[in-house]
């Protein structure tokens, strides 16, 4: 059984330039990045019928939002049957898993699906002092974190691992090893921000910012923009390489939607979202050949790496401590591009890219040399999550 | 400030810590929303507790990003309450050297007024600090 029917395959991808302080507008990268996801599909750009993207025009300061669907819709002149953008989706590739599901209903044949940010860019021209206004008062569920302090993810996330330490007795040494394998990575993906070798003592040393976080623990605000095409199967031309199905895609979200009431701190929605997926399929954690696991922070990949079942509950700091099982040359490579961590915020998207990449044999100097056809990708941190299953064909 | 919180952010001037509670299930919980989330009875209302809690988990914030407004370090916490420990608030840890605070710690709240509201924060219990 393969998501909404295998009617829903990935046939082309594209990245914009990915940097700091690019200097360039939020909609001029997603056009960039949508330009080369369509001419990398085979497909004309008039053949676009859908597109997907998320968050949508959501009031966000600092570049969070780098283009919206509609504007994107609009620059390149496009005639759509079907459209949506969200922020309160499975997380960041939860529109995507709609569009899959839109092609699946005839909606759309052909759907660019895309997320782009110009944190950097919007952050060095001074705009995200407008997070931090004390003056203007917390609404939503911000109203029971901001007036103690807790205005950070950074905050929320570090407690979760608190506890995640104080129970199962992870240390920051391991830790750390999420930290420094996205860094080897990023030596090899020539659009990664952060390239220089980092030692333990260099993350041991660098300065905290919410206890147990240190700043190396934080991925890195960046401009840049990614696509993803999505086709009905058959209906784009032979490129060469084999389409990717989505072979499940896990959406499950069970619990309440907040920071500070799900029943085990020692979990997160990502433990949902997996369970939700590896109920769709046959496969099990030992037929992945590769992962791509959200790290906006070092821990939230120990989440992932937990929910997808590579490593037992409470066990994912000895799993840490075995680098070379999820080094590119081991069993499970994890994050082979060097993650949000080393590669730059690219809000999920940037993990989907790379999972596609590395099947089709496109990833250059990190390329993973074994044969690679399945791969899981999980998005999202906290209360949001949601996460891939994707098989190359043969 | 919204009709369902106000009773959380001004019961402090009382010196009261006002949860919402369930009158069907019983069950405390936050934030304040007009249903319970459990048994979904529309008969929900906030009541004083008793301000005692225990420290289910922590951190210590070293980032200005507040500017000034809150000095560094500070110690962010979710606590659970005494009557009701699945119940929990996100909250600040006062009058403790960050490095005494403890997961499992008992704590009491007090308030710090600004403005029109009482915002409960959390200190030791007496003697609870080694």
């Amino acid at each position: 059984m393969t998501f909404v029917g295998d009617k829903a395959v990935i046939t082309g991808v594209g990245q914009s330039a990915v940097g700091r302080k690019l200097g360039r507008s939020g909609i001029d990268l997603a056009i960039d990045a949508a330009l080369e996801a369509i001419a990398h599909a085979g497909l004309r750009v008039d053949d676009i019928d859908g597109v997907a993207s998320y968050p949508g025009p959501v009031q966000a300061e600092g570049g969070f939002v780098g283009a919206t669907t509609h504007e994107v819709r609009d620059a390149l002149g496009l005639r759509t049957t079907w459209v949506v953008s969200g922020v309160e989706t499975p997380g960041q590739l939860g529109t995507l898993m709609d569009a899959a599901a839109a092609i699946a209903a005839g909606r759309a044949t052909h759907v660019l699906c895309f997320r782009a940010v110009c944190e950097s860019t919007a952050q060095a021209a001074g705009r995200a002092q407008a997070l931090t206004n004390v003056a203007e008062r917390a609404r939503g569920h911000a109203e029971f974190r901001m007036p103690f302090g807790a205005v950070s993810a950074a905050n929320w996330i570090s407690m979760y691992a608190m506890r995640y330490m104080h129970e199962f007795g992870l240390t920051r040494e391991q830790l750390a090893q999420v930290a420094l394998n996205a860094r080897r990575n990023a030596a090899r993906n020539p659009k990664a921000i952060y390239t220089a070798p980092m030692t333990l003592d260099d993350y041991m040393s660098v300065r905290m910012i919410s206890y147990p976080f240190s700043l190396y623990d934080c991925d890195i605000p960046c401009d840049g923009a990614t696509a993803v095409i999505l086709s009905r199967r058959g209906k784009a031309p032979d490129t060469g390489k084999p389409p990717i199905a989505i072979e499940a895609a896990g959406s499950g979200l069970y619990e309440r939607h907040t920071w500070d009431q799900r029943t085990d701190l020692t979990t997160m929605a990502a433990h949902d979202a997996a369970a939700h997926m590896w109920q769709q399929t046959k496969l099990t954690p030992a037929d992945v050949d590769f992962a791509a696991l959200y790290d906006g922070f070092s821990y939230l990949t120990t989440q992932w790496i937990e929910a997808f079942g590579f490593c037992k509950h409470g066990e994912v700091g000895p799993f840490l401590e075995n680098t070379a099982y999820y080094a590119p040359t081991g069993e499970l490579p994890i994050n082979t591009h060097g993650g949000q961590l080393s590669a730059g915020r690219l809000h999920g998207y940037g993990f989907l890219h790379e999972a596609c990449v590395q099947l089709w044999r496109e990833a250059g100097d990190r390329q993973i040399a074994k044969d690679l056809q399945i791969a899981a990708v999980g998005v999202g941190g906290g209360p949001e999550a949601g996460c891939l299953l994707l098989r190359r064909d043969s | 400030m919204t009709a369902e919180s106000a009773a959380f952010w001004t019961g402090g001037e009382k010196g009261e810590l006002r949860i919402y509670r369930c009158k069907s299930c019983q069950r405390y919980f936050h934030p304040p929303v007009g249903v319970c989330f459990r048994c979904r009875s529309r008969d929900v209302a906030p009541e004083p507790v008793s301000g005692r809690a225990t420290v289910a988990t922590y951190t210590v914030n070293h980032h200005p990003w507040f500017g000034d407004a809150f000095p560094t370090p500070y110690v962010i916490a979710i606590v659970e309450l005494a009557e009701d420990p699945e119940t929990r608030l996100t909250t600040q840890i006062v009058d403790c050297p960050p490095e005494d605070v403890r997961i499992g710690m008992p704590v009491e709240v007090e308030f710090e007024h600004h403005e029109d509201v009482w915002i409960p924060v959390f200190r030791p219990v007496a003697g609870s600090v080694a």
